[in-house]
């Protein structure tokens, strides 16, 4: 194996606007997240959650995380392992909370170019998406530069934990 | 030098002054200090709790926080108990005061307890937050580490938006709401076309509103995947207010400049429109009434922030007087809050849509949320004046929802089918 094949996921695609109920259905809320990533993406795509494994990326086309506030959507992807989610657009909400939470979201206008099972690297710093099956590589937007940061310091927690371990410190 | 003449819109002054600037332009990242934080059941305590205490921090100030409990209302079991108890356990913890302990949904308790007005800066644990933008404050929905973030530094980073004016003229026919002109701005925008820019309602329809009508305008806006929607405030905003003790306000102040930069309009003539409905899974798949008439349902849910409020029950009302629902329709009401359901009951409201069959349901998100025990079931066919229709929310992936105006709710809920409100009531 290569190292870019142990870093590289498989593609998970899915269509517009792919909803915050549908990621983290409300019948769980009340449970823990290793119960509800179970059945994260379920009504759509029910062998999801069974079979994705760690790196693996999802993938969408426009408004990818409609609807709800609720932080769980994108904390159930991450559970999973899931790497990175690429879509042309996401709900405003759900790209503060993915980022939030160290899930790096990275928007590319070409997602509709990723086909089901393709192996991606994706570097969200370098805003490069490199499609390994196709012999591709597509560019995406650049994350601002304050959210690069919290990302690299694995979400907004940790980067709280920083800041105040600083203010802590005479 | 302060420059004199920038013009600026409803969204930039109120960002500016949280930002401690002069003015802001759409794009720029800045910084904004809060006013005020609401926090409901399910994305609040039991969320920020754990994390709050993993980081050894305090609230920043917990005057400006809100708690109020609606999501796991009626807590018929024990994982709702425990976190309704949390809730209970941590406002007293962190010295907040402002803790509404199932007295009715969130977005709809905060104006009533006098918690919002012009100009404010506000953030909620809700993607319905921008209900409070009816009163001319910016405010928005975050999730739960994002508001960690708040309640520790009273901050919050914000892409200033660009404007998007909604602007709707002319005057609503009978049987005709709020609720019709969002489904309506749904099916034209889309889920996206707000594109997490802040709209702006204006013309002379919006001003004719009421403040709960104006509530129900903003309350969508996530539906069109906007960050905001925000009405500038006017007498009938300071008229409400006063009525919940909030006096001295300066609606002058907080008004889009005109010239300001504006990203796109959207004009609305009122006359022409119809009682909308929204096929299932989308707020999206709206269109006029006629087009699903006759689709036969099982359920119909008079609930939620967004359709439940006195003004919503009165339309149901309207439609209701004198008439009951059909045998094989389970007809739900679960008012907003205490208050409108006291409202209800005092006028005689509440009494027609019990004698019309209604089963009624606490002052919580009940089946709205789908969190509870009380959801649709297998295959299920509801319409309901809710915000949203998202597969498996109420109920499984199998049950499917429509979304209405309390009045054609009410309608269809009479004939046990999807049912023209304007055929029951003539004005
Ligand atoms: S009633 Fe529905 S839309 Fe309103 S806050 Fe509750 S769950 Fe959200």
């Amino acid at each position: 194996m290569t190292d870019h094949e142990q870093t590289a996921g498989r593609a998970w695609v899915f269509g517009d606007d792919v909803d915050t109920d549908v990621l983290a259905p409300g019948k769980y809320m009340k449970s823990s997240i290793e119960e509800l990533s179970r059945h994260c993406l379920e009504a759509v795509e029910p062998e999801f959650a069974a079979s994705v494994r760690v790196g693996d990326v999802v993938v969408g086309r426009r408004n990818f995380g409609a609807g709800s506030s609720r932080e769980q959507a994108p904390q159930a992807l991450k559970h999973l392992g899931v790497a990175a989610v690429v879509a042309e657009s996401f709900a405003g909400l759900f790209y503060r909370n993915a980022m939030n939470l160290g899930l790096a979201v990275v928007v590319c206008s070409d997602a509709g170019k990723i086909r089901a099972g393709d192996r991606l690297r994706v570097d969200p710093g370098a805003g490069r998406i490199e499609n390994l099956t196709h012999h591709e590589v597509l560019s995406c937007e650049p994350i601002p530069a304050h959210l690069m940061q919290m990302l690299e310091d694995g979400g907004l927690m940790a980067s709280l934990e920083k800041r105040l371990a600083k203010e802590r410190t005479p | 030098m302060i420059a004199q003449n920038v013009m600026q819109t409803l969204a930039q002054k109120i960002i500016a002054r949280a930002a401690g600037r002069q003015s802001v332009v759409p794009g720029e990242i800045v910084t904004c200090a809060l006013d005020l934080a609401l926090m409901h059941d399910s994305g609040g305590p039991r969320r920020v709790k754990p994390m709050l205490e993993k980081l050894g921090a305090k609230v920043w100030d917990p005057e400006k926080i809100v708690v109020i409990t609606d999501h796991y209302l009626p807590a018929n079991n024990e994982e709702s108990r425990n976190i309704i108890r949390i809730a209970r356990e941590w406002v007293k913890e962190a010295g907040v005061t402002r803790f509404h302990d199932g007295i009715g949904i969130c977005h709809v308790v905060l104006p009533q307890k006098g918690y919002l007005r012009p100009g404010m800066f506000a953030v909620g644990g809700d993607s319905h937050s921008p209900t409070g933008g009816a009163f001319g404050a910016y405010m928005f929905g975050i999730g739960a580490t994002e508001m960690l973030g708040v309640l520790v530094t009273g901050e919050i980073w914000l892409k200033v938006p660009h404007t998007i004016l909604v602007e709707w003229h002319g005057s609503l026919s009978t049987a005709v709401s709020a609720k019709d002109m969002m489904l309506a701005l749904c099916a034209k925008l889309g889920l996206d076309g707000g594109q997490y820019q802040a709209i702006q309602y204006c013309g002379d329809t919006v001003a004719r509103l009421s403040m709960q009508e104006r509530m129900t305008l903003c309350n969508m806006t996530p539906e069109v995947g906007a960050q905001t929607g925000l009405i500038a405030p006017d007498q009938v905003t300071a008229a409400y207010l006063e009525s919940v003790g909030v006096v001295g306000i300066d609606t002058a102040k907080w008004q889009t400049d005109p010239g300001a930069p504006i990203l796109a309009q959207h004009l609305f003539s009122a006359d022409k429109l119809e009682p909308q409905v929204a096929a299932p899974h989308s707020p999206a798949n709206a269109g006029p009434v006629s087009v699903h008439r006759g689709t036969k349902i099982n359920t119909a849910y008079i609930g939620a922030c967004t359709g439940a409020k006195i003004e919503d029950l009165r339309m149901a009302a309207r439609v209701l007087k004198g008439k009951h629902a059909a045998s094989h329709v389970r007809f739900v009401v679960a008012p907003a809050s205490a208050q409108d359901q006291k409202m209800a009951e005092e006028e005689g409201t509440l009494k027609i849509l019990v004698a019309a069959g209604a089963e009624l349901l606490g002052n919580s998100c009940g089946i709205c949320a789908g969190y509870g025990d009380d959801r649709l079931s297998e295959n299920e066919v509801a319409i309901t004046s809710t915000a949203r229709n998202f597969k498996g929310r109420m109920g499984p992936g199998s049950s499917q929802v429509y979304l209405a105006s309390p009045y054609t709710v009410a309608a269809s809920a009479i004939k046990g089918e999807i049912a023209d409100p304007r055929e029951m009531l003539h004005d």
